[in-house]
């Protein structure tokens, strides 16, 4: 059978780094094929030649048989591809039928749109209603937005980057159905990601690459998750380990948290109470938009609560801002780097100094000490393998996995008692991923208390003692890891589930 | 086909290539705009950037840049102090104007008695005056959340108008014959602020000027406070994690550039002005802002920036009354060093590529 696409060759180079090298592989119609690899293997330099955004270097691309050179994503869509990125490009103000408007050449008339986006939506098992507004959909459905977006064009190629990644697990299955279904009509799918035992589920054949090329094909239905993970890394992995350790006196406790969210699209939080121990984790798990992003601001100190919510070793944190929170021994890394952890035109240096000033003593009486936070940034680069040429960088030079370590490693080094993290590995390739889990590990095993955040429930399994689920800016009880199954922790993130008594 | 990339790093050689390039520019588009207007380019260039320095009459023209270049400096350092943290106060002007009233007045209330305690209470008086009416956007911004840029600018007109009250009520010589305007401090010795050493044009204000440079210098380098301002500037939802309280960074901004900007206004009325009038004011407080940009938000910067705005002013008094080029050329021509700067600021952040096109 002709494939429907091959490449063969394809080469680019960024000045200092070759992005693709002399990458081939070929996709059969119907075929769901996984692209995987670490962060910086290419993945993305691949996929942005396919729809048109990257020129190759060298190389040759070949669709149905014919030359397919596509100089725009214009012109990749006119030849059948389609593309859902993982950050979703959509107008939280404006409804389903009007996001997808936007995106067409010659939008038809709303109500001829509506009825298609119905009819599309159910043929591929996708909930949808057109007429609602994009700000109150779940992750999962805004992710469906995007693929009838692509959908109603009738691709042959659907690219999917990191499509679960902001999924609960029901979700991810219905997903998967709709992926199976597009592939038994004959559309060709790729699929990105990082989730091993996904690939196993759902695809056909994988190309790994490491590095820019290609370093191995394989059906991951006959090949470990294991396997799969130490050819991405070219070595074997570690698995993070926890040390055994009793768990202390409570630290940190959360008393009936209630917090207004300070932005109209923000979730506020309600009634929250969880306590944490010393040299334990509790893993906080939920799909993004659920009161993460405020959880973390009211524990690190930038959200203000009211009285008695929040307490640190029996004493109130209330009044405490940021600064004098770490002076105590709290400290949080929130989930967006650039911006928010770290100031991107900023140096490593000088990011260093922003959250490090008042436990690493890099000031006296107002006065910055450059020298020592240069020393201190170099330690973090140091611990955390940073790759980056030194400490003068700018936060924004580095890449996400990179910049994600060193906001870690920035934390981790200041000896906290308790630590928050919200999304600590997210978009970090395996290796770095388990580094960071395992200082998250010793740290608890040296007698910290530490809050995780995260929407990757293999993460949270891996490290938390205890788990519980944040939905609609509810917490749920937090219960033992141990002896919890996927299918529970599914029904907890949903909130549909008697544990988790919906009110409102 | 022309496009634009992103550096991964701001680029540190047009940091400092830009304001030289925008210069250049603006004499060429200046001097195009000259020819238009049937003057000689190359004299009209020459004359404003040549003849204060090292024409014939150097010797007046020298004093008049410290004179003019001094207030430009002092506001455009609080100014930048601001603007480092996006925290935009457009209304130094009249800041300015408070400064002035509130030091001339309280200079004018001893009349006249001498005694020299009554100079450094005028300082502190002019201070005073700039910080609070820095302080009614400042206060209104934290406690409302309205639109400094707005508040600020507004009370501008509400200063001149002030102004206006002043010299022909409150503050008018009463020995003045009726004409509107105060007293003339420069005849009131301990009111007075006099050049420092005679004929160079340094008075206390050019002396306020330079430890303002330093005094910015520092804290931006090395203390707590400027690292808030520069984080706040760079990302403020970092800085607020950071332990930064945005609401007291934009009273101490805001406050600090009307600070200074009262300061200028209170030794320009003392010394080179001389009076409380109704034209007093001559703009200052809006060319700062260029001064600001000009010098890169940078004090050291903002010395050399201070400088050469100070040099078109004087260069282009010059080429009024020498070559007959209207007022109006010559605003257009300082304007043009905001546009090109401004313009080729983008050359820091990204950097032209010419070439096929292609979409990272």
């Amino acid at each position: 059978m002709t494939p429907l696409l091959s490449l063969t060759g394809l080469t680019k180079a960024y000045p200092g780094v070759v992005a693709n090298d002399d990458v081939s592989l070929s996709i059969a119609p119907g075929e769901i094929h996984a692209l995987l690899g670490e962060n910086g293997a290419g993945k993305s330099t691949l996929v942005k030649m396919i729809y048109g955004l990257v020129k190759p270097d060298a190389g040759q691309m070949q669709m149905t048989g014919g030359d397919f050179a596509p100089t725009d994503p214009r012109m990749a869509r006119a030849a059948g591809v389609g593309m859902v990125f993982q950050h979703f490009s959509l107008f939280d103000a404006l409804s389903v039928a009007e996001n997808i408007a936007l995106g067409m050449e010659t939008p038809p008339p709303m109500r001829t749109l509506a009825a298609r986006i119905r009819e599309v939506s159910e043929t591929y098992g996708l909930p949808l209603a057109p007429d609602r507004v994009v700000g109150d959909l779940s992750a999962g459905e805004r992710q469906r937005v995007e693929i009838i977006r692509c959908l109603l064009q009738d691709p042959k190629l659907l690219i999917m980057d990191e499509p679960t990644s902001v999924l609960t697990p029901q979700e991810v299955e219905i997903l998967f159905e709709t992926l199976r279904k597009l592939s038994a009509e004959g559309t060709a799918i790729l699929y990105i990601s990082h989730k091993l035992e996904e690939i196993r589920a759902l695809c056909d054949a994988a190309t790994i690459l490491r590095g820019g090329k290609v370093v191995g094909d394989c059906v991951p239905r006959d090949t470990s998750a294991r396997a799969m993970a130490e050819m991405m890394v070219g070595s074997t992995l570690a698995t993070p380990k926890a040390a055994a350790h009793d768990a202390g006196e409570v630290l940190l406790s959360v008393t009936g948290l209630s917090v207004a969210s300070p932005s109209a699209f923000g979730m506020s939080l309600r009634g929250i109470s969880f306590d944490v121990r010393a040299g334990e984790v509790l893993g906080i798990g939920g799909v993004a938009g659920n009161g993460q992003d405020e959880l973390l601001a009211v524990l690190s100190g930038e959200l203000p609560c009211g009285v008695g919510m929040v307490q640190f070793k029996g004493s109130d944190l209330a009044k405490n801002g940021p600064e004098a929170r770490r002076g105590l021994g709290v400290l949080a890394a929130p989930e967006e780097r650039l911006g928010h952890a770290a100031a991107p035109n900023m140096s490593l240096t000088e990011n260093a100094m922003l959250t490090g000033a008042a436990r690493e003593g890099l000031v006296r009486r107002g006065m910055l000490n450059w020298t020592k936070t240069r020393d201190f940034a170099e330690r973090i680069i140091a611990g955390f393998d940073v790759r980056t040429p030194g400490p003068d960088n700018a936060a924004r030079s580095l890449s996400g996995g990179n910049l994600q370590k060193f906001v870690i490693g920035r934390e981790v080094l200041q000896r906290p008692e308790v630590l928050v993290v919200n999304q600590p590995t997210w978009g970090v390739d395996a290796a770095a991923a388990a580094a960071i889990r395992q200082a998250l590990l010793d740290l608890a095993a040296d007698g910290s208390a530490v809050v995780a955040i995260s929407q990757d429930l293999d993460e949270l399994m891996e490290i938390s003692d205890r788990f519980a689920a944040l939905n609609e800016g509810r917490l749920s009880d937090p219960r033992p890891t141990a002896g919890l199954d996927v299918e529970q922790i599914g029904l907890m993130l949903g909130g549909a589930h008697g544990m988790e008594v919906a009110h409102v | 086909m022309i496009r634009i990339e992103a550096r991964p790093q701001p680029s540190a050689v047009m940091a400092y290539a830009t304001p030289v390039l925008a210069v250049v520019l603006t004499m060429i588009f200046g001097g195009i705009l000259f020819a238009v207007l049937g003057k000689d380019p190359l004299q009209a260039i020459a004359t404003i950037f040549w003849e204060p320095i090292f024409g014939e009459f150097a010797f007046f023209y020298r004093p008049q840049l410290l004179i003019k270049g001094a207030p430009l400096v002092l506001i455009a350092i609080g100014l930048a102090l601001g603007f480092r943290a996006g925290i935009w106060n457009i209304g130094a002007e009249g800041q300015y104007i408070a400064g002035a009233i509130c030091g001339a007045g309280a200079g004018l209330a001893f009349f006249p008695t001498e005694s020299v305690l009554i100079f450094p209470f005028m300082v502190l008086a002019g201070a005073l005056g700039g910080w609070a009416w820095a302080m009614i956007p400042a206060v209104l911004k934290v406690k409302f959340g309205t639109n400094e840029i707005l508040v600020s600018l507004m009370l501008v007109y509400v200063a001149e108008q002030l102004l206006a009250s002043m010299s022909l009520g409150l503050l008018k010589n009463p020995e003045g014959f009726g004409f509107p305007g105060s007293r003339n401090l420069q005849q009131y010795p301990s009111a007075h602020n006099a050049e420092i050493i005679s004929g160079t044009g340094m008075h206390w204000g050019v002396v306020a000027a330079l430890i303002a440079v330093i005094f910015a210098y520092v804290l931006l380098t090395r203390h707590r406070l400027g690292f808030a301002i520069r984080v706040t500037g760079e990302a403020p939802r970092a800085a607020k994690f950071g332990g930064v309280n945005p609401g007291r960074l934009v009273l101490f901004c805001l406050g600090m550039s009307g600070l200074l900007a009262g300061l200028a206004g209170m030794f320009e009325v003392a010394g080179p002005s001389g009076q409380i009038s109704i034209d007093f004011n001559v703009g200052y407080g809006f060319t700062a802002i260029i001064v600001a940009f000009l010098g890169r938000l940078n004090p050291l910067g903002i010395v050399a920036a201070g400088l050469l705005m100070a040099l078109t002013y004087i260069g282009g008094d010059i080429a009024q009354s020498q070559l007959g080029l209207p007022a109006a050329a010559i605003q257009v021509f300082q304007g043009m060093l905001l546009f090109f700067l401004l313009a080729l600021d983008v050359l820091t952040n990204y950097r032209v590529r010419f070439g096929a096109a292609e979409v990272l």
